[in-house]
């Protein structure tokens, strides 16, 4: 891109990793330039990408001036602190910082983990929790246009946005097995309304709706995904 | 931040949790002084209760009236609030800072988890392959974590990746009297036996320890409990 400076940052990413788009969001709220790399980790993984995060060996990772640094939230913090010019995704006070990672560590606990039970159990077992999950982020969010409140939209929010294509699923895939459906399945918007208003407000970010993907696309995954696991 | 005015700090938790301890230890690190509230887990306080709602779990640090939870983040939380203030936790330089949080991470997402299930099976297939798992993951550490001429992690005094890995330091001994079996040995992993070691004398850790004979006493039931329990 012409007239950009170069900041030496790549990301290996997969298009639907929730974890990968809140880097590709928190990169374009803060204007940066960065190489996309889409790694298939459905297949075989890449040299880069196991020399990269050995440990772990998935995605999301950022390389910048060659050193690696992995895990979404890492990699959000990491660029608060090397591009401080840029807009803060964690607000200046300690307190108010602790209450962010607070929350977003809440999301990773408990959004991802509950979520990602979806692909493996087929049961309502899941949605009563998820309607728990998602209660307490209404409550969290109460009457803020955004997470992160006074400071805007921030940390939590990035660390959120991604999982919300991932409603639609929960909602659909709640409906599909006709022996639970004396079971009610999770409608997001019934359970938290304000949490849906905040989801289209933060869609309507250029950075958020250049980063994420349609519901339907990341439904099709889903179902891929649970046929995968042999629960269809 | 201005520490002229008085700062009122409360640390609630329960005297054999390792996360309580790891904020023990940072708040020595930082020399801060405050008021400890032992929880009765089975009967939790009003307080706690509604300084963390959302997980009710101990620790909890109360500062200034206002709670901070989940040990990583109190931690975290320290540093920041007494920024320049007795010693560094997390790395100036960025990318070490990066590296530090990862480290910590590692310690309860894919470490703790083996070693757990290690203490909590019965001798047999399942335990061994938990065993095994542990020590994949402690194999893992040795390598990627260079102390090179280092004390602790986070260089000459004790930084967040040692907090982290901290209370392993006196549970995995205190396991492996109960189980009868060894997990670390020095000729397996020569860097983190040495560093068990001066970590339990380090000036933050020493003199604020659980009290061993009875964490042992409760880990071996907990042990029990778990094996009739199968």
């Amino acid at each position: 891109m012409a007239g950009e400076k170069n900041v030496g940052l790549v990301l290996l990413d997969f298009w639907v990793s929730p974890f990968g788009q809140r880097c590709r969001i928190a990169l374009a709220e803060k204007g940066l330039p960065y190489e996309y790399v889409e790694e298939n980790i459905m297949a075989v993984k890449s040299d880069r990408l196991l020399r990269s995060n050995p440990v772990y060996k998935h995605i999301p990772v950022l390389l910048h001036d060659g050193r690696t640094i992995t895990e979404s939230l890492i990699i959000l913090q990491h660029l608060d602190q090397v591009f401080p010019d840029t807009r803060p995704l964690l607000p200046a006070d300690p307190y108010e910082r602790a209450h962010a990672r607070f929350w977003a560590d809440y999301v990773d606990k408990k959004v991802y983990g509950s979520g990602s039970k979806m692909y493996t159990e087929p049961q309502m077992q899941t949605n009563i929790e998820m309607v728990d999950i998602l209660k307490t982020l209404e409550r969290e969010l109460g009457e803020k246009e955004f997470f992160g409140g006074e400071h805007g939209f921030g940390f939590v929010d990035v660390a959120l946005i991604p999982f919300t294509a991932w409603f639609e699923s929960f909602d659909r895939y709640s409906f599909k097995k006709k022996s639970f459906d004396r079971y009610w399945g999770v409608k997001v918007a019934e359970v938290a309304p304000k949490l849906v208003s905040w989801a289209a407000r933060c869609q309507e970010r250029e950075s958020v709706s250049n980063s994420l993907y349609s519901p339907e696309k990341v439904y099709d995954f889903a179902g891929m995904m649970r046929k995968d696991f042999g629960i269809e | 931040m201005d520490h002229q005015q008085e700062e009122k700090v409360q640390l609630f938790g329960m005297w054999a949790s390792p996360y309580v301890y790891k904020v023990k230890w940072a708040l020595s690190i930082k020399g801060m002084e405050y008021e400890y509230v032992e929880e009765d887990l089975g009967n939790k306080s009003g307080q706690l209760l509604e300084h963390n709602p959302v997980h009710k779990k101990v620790p909890v640090l109360v500062y200034n009236g206002r709670p901070v939870a989940e040990s990583d983040v109190i931690v975290q939380f320290i540093d920041d609030v007494w920024k320049g203030q007795g010693g560094r936790i997390l790395p100036e330089d960025p990318h070490e800072r990066a590296m530090a949080r990862f480290w910590a991470r590692f310690v309860p997402d894919k470490l703790s988890p083996p070693i757990w299930k290690w203490f909590t099976t019965a001798g047999g297939e399942e335990q061994e392959a938990a065993r095994e798992a542990a020590v994949e993951h402690l194999r893992v550490l040795e390598a990627e974590l260079n102390l090179g001429s280092n004390e602790f992690f986070g260089g000459d005094s004790v930084g967040l990746v040692d907090l982290s890995l901290g209370a392993l330091a006196y549970v995995i001994p205190m396991y492996e009297e109960i189980i009868g079996a060894r997990l670390i040995t020095e000729e397996m992993f020569p860097s983190l036996y040495a560093w068990m070691g001066r970590f339990l004398a380090a000036p933050p850790v020493k003199d604020h320890l659980p009290p061993m004979e009875e964490l042992k006493l409760r880990f071996r039931a907990i042990r029990e409990y778990f094996l009739k329990n199968a």
